[in-house]
């Protein structure tokens, strides 16, 4: 949705919040601003009344580029077929800590 | 009153009413997303006003302690006359333009008035001022950016700008102008006299005019103020909102609610 | 391989939440917006009848706690409207509707806040109604809708609470802060009942909806538990709720109540509710009076080319 000079209507942006030290930034939702600066602090007006961030990420929607759940099978098999990946396909003795 | 005590008054009567006619914008804003960011600040004064309010009944008590006044008693029983509110803050919402600039003069004086009051002597004054300053300072940059955008944005814009201009400019001169209770406070250092603050207040306020494209105002046009909100001497407009505001309580006098 | 229907099917089965890009049958995603859509302009016409009360609110904790109240239930219309607009609106066309007359919204807010009073009804009373309808929500089928619930629900335990602790403080008050207490509960009780919907046999839409786990209680179910509810609570404010047919029945273990109003109740929905008109002629003047702010912020946001390019570290204005 390009954002038209002349219009009123403001572009769309997805919202991301890191509630603490330590986490990821996780998606919040959504909302329109007029420019990211606004986009920012109707983030924090929005999304951390509660104090529930310490630091957000604004992107504006149509940046985000998504892979298709259609495509999942290509996209995403390769890594299931890669077992020794994960933790579980080892198997160690019982006595064996910290490991 | 003791004269300090009026100075504390001023203090949470300015945050009062601006923040009173700030929520007079919920559910009716240009879009949700500033519904909420009115909202907010609207909330940031009315929580600063209460602050201000308990530490003046505080003192107040302590003078006569047969009163048990509270902070509803002061904002809710107090007579229009009695209020000490300038009077730009009193001044109703009209546009958004107007709500913004008012609020932009206002936060850029109290930025600067809560900066010295951090360092009172008297802690709870100190005390209340610095916890108010981060939120203060949001107040400045939300409203610097719509002053700039609204002034830097469309014709229209510009021009309804220029009318908020028109009715809130003459209400500058009186942040500046001190009263009785200012002297006092800057006697006995609690305080500081507005005057200190006024160059630098200008600065601050005509950069960001000349930004938004806006003309900028002079420190040297004297106009004369025939009203005096810290003395009492209000426009017509605080009158009507007081009535709404305190109905309940003058209705059912001695009620809890 | 398994068709997309099936896929679907199976999705929905096994509680599996159903994403924005994955496909679904069209009359689901109608359903969805449809849903969610006037959920959301239920949030945002709910501020009117309460900030009505914020100019006059008699104490300044009052009025400060019900500032939050109605900015909360904005962020709320807020989190709905997004969580819509991933299935392929946008807010402005679901608000064109609304300022149209095609969508509905939650027809309690025709009714007039008459009192301080009715402040603590509606918190006690319609926020309570609406949790009761919101929980299982928590856990609807579509994604984004579910997420909304869950963080709408977090925030909505105050409002009931403060609903309740208003009608309280009344209800222990002077003679004439008892009878507002009674007579706001008398006005605000059926209303609230019908907030659950028309009865389960007259409910053209709960099937689909109930197969579709977007619904996950039927009206008379949710409306049952609520009665019992309040039955109970209004107790504690030594109050009557307006139905002499309320009776415990022993053998179903729940509050016998009385018929509900539907002439009411669908005329309200049809649009003749005493402040229909009032409410929607309040939004659509702000969205108007608001058009000139949001095309000086676009323009203004065209001509600084406003963009951050620079990383997510840091917010630099393009100069």
């Amino acid at each position: 949705m390009e954002a038209n000079p002349q219009s009123e209507n403001w572009p769309l942006w997805e919202v991301f919040i890191r509630a603490r030290q330590g986490l990821d930034h996780k998606h919040a939702g959504s909302l329109y601003a007029a420019d990211a600066q606004m986009a920012l602090e109707n983030a924090r007006d929005v999304y951390t009344r509660r104090n529930e961030g310490i630091s957000i990420w604004v992107v504006e929607s149509k940046n985000i580029h998504a892979s298709s759940p259609a495509e999942s099978g290509e996209f995403f098999d390769p890594a299931n077929d890669k077992v020794y990946r994960h933790p579980s396909f080892y198997i160690l003795p019982e006595e064996l800590k910290n490991i | 009153m003791d004269l300090l005590t009026n100075y504390i008054l001023h203090q949470a009567d300015n945050a009062l009413i601006l923040g009173h006619r700030n929520s007079e914008w919920t559910g009716h804003g240009p879009i949700l997303e500033q519904d909420i960011a009115i909202s907010n600040i609207a909330l940031d004064l009315i929580g600063q006003a209460r602050n201000f309010y308990q530490f003046a009944a505080y003192r107040l008590n302590e003078l006569s302690p047969s009163e048990k006044i509270t902070e509803d008693d002061l904002a809710y029983l107090r007579d229009e006359h009695e209020f000490k509110n300038f009077v730009l803050v009193e001044q109703p919402n009209g546009d958004w333009a107007n709500t913004i600039l008012r609020q932009f003069y206002f936060s850029s004086y109290q930025l600067l008035l809560f900066r010295e009051l951090s360092n009172s002597p008297y802690p709870e004054l100190a005390a209340i001022c610095e916890k108010s300053i981060k939120e203060i300072r949001y107040h400045v940059k939300w409203s610097s950016e719509w002053v700039i955008r609204l002034g830097d944005g469309t014709e229209e814009s510009h021009g309804r700008m220029l009318n908020a201009m028109q009715n809130l400019n003459p209400w500058i001169a009186e942040l500046f102008q001190p009263v009785d209770f200012d002297y006092e406070a800057d006697e006995t250092e609690a305080g500081i006299l507005p005057e200190i603050l006024k160059d630098e207040w200008y600065q601050r306020v005509n950069r960001i005019l000349e930004t938004a494209t806006l003309p900028t105002i002079s420190s040297e046009k004297k106009s004369m103020q025939l009203l005096s909100g810290k003395k009492g001497v209000h426009s017509e407009y605080l009158e009507p909102l007081l009535a709404e505001m305190q109905v309940l309580q003058r209705t059912y006098p001695g009620s809890q609610w | 391989m398994l068709g997309e229907q099936e896929i679907f099917d199976r999705k929905i089965e096994q509680e599996i939440r159903i994403e924005p890009k994955d496909w679904m049958p069209n009359d689901y995603r109608k359903m969805l917006i449809r849903q969610m859509s006037q959920h959301a302009h239920s949030e945002i016409v709910g501020m009117l009848p309460e900030g009505n009360w914020i100019t006059r609110a008699p104490s300044l904790r009052r009025k400060a706690t019900l500032i939050a109240k109605v900015q909360d239930e904005a962020g709320h219309g807020l989190y709905l409207y997004s969580a819509t607009e991933t299935l392929g609106i946008t807010r402005e066309e679901t608000i064109d509707q609304l300022h149209a007359g095609k969508a509905k919204y939650s027809s309690i807010f025709n009714y007039p806040t008459l009192t301080w009073a009715d402040i603590g009804a509606i918190g006690w009373l319609v926020d309570g109604a609406a949790i009761m309808n919101q929980v299982p929500l928590c856990r609807a089928s579509f994604g984004p809708y579910a997420r909304a619930m869950i963080r709408i629900c977090k925030e909505e335990s105050f409002h009931q609470r403060q609903g309740f602790e208003i009608l309280l403080t009344l209800s222990r008050g002077s003679e004439a802060q008892k009878q507002m207490c009674q007579d706001a509960i008398n006005r605000w009780w059926w209303p609230s009942l019908m907030m659950f919907g028309p009865n389960d046999d007259a409910s053209p839409n709960s099937r689909l909806s109930m197969q579709w786990k977007i619904k996950r209680f039927t009206n008379d179910e949710l409306r049952q538990k609520f009665v019992d509810v309040c039955v109970e609570q209004v107790k504690t404010l030594n109050m009557q709720l307006p139905d002499p047919k309320i009776k415990w029945n022993e053998e179903t273990g729940h509050y016998d109540f009385g018929e509900i109003n539907w002439e009411e109740f669908y005329e309200v929905l049809k649009g003749n509710g005493p402040c229909n008109k009032e409410r929607l002629e309040a939004r659509k003047k702000a969205h108007e009076a608001g058009a000139w702010v949001r095309e000086a912020a676009s323009a203004y946001a065209a001509k600084k080319n406003y963009s951050f390019n620079s990383p997510v570290h840091g917010s630099q204005p393009a100069k």
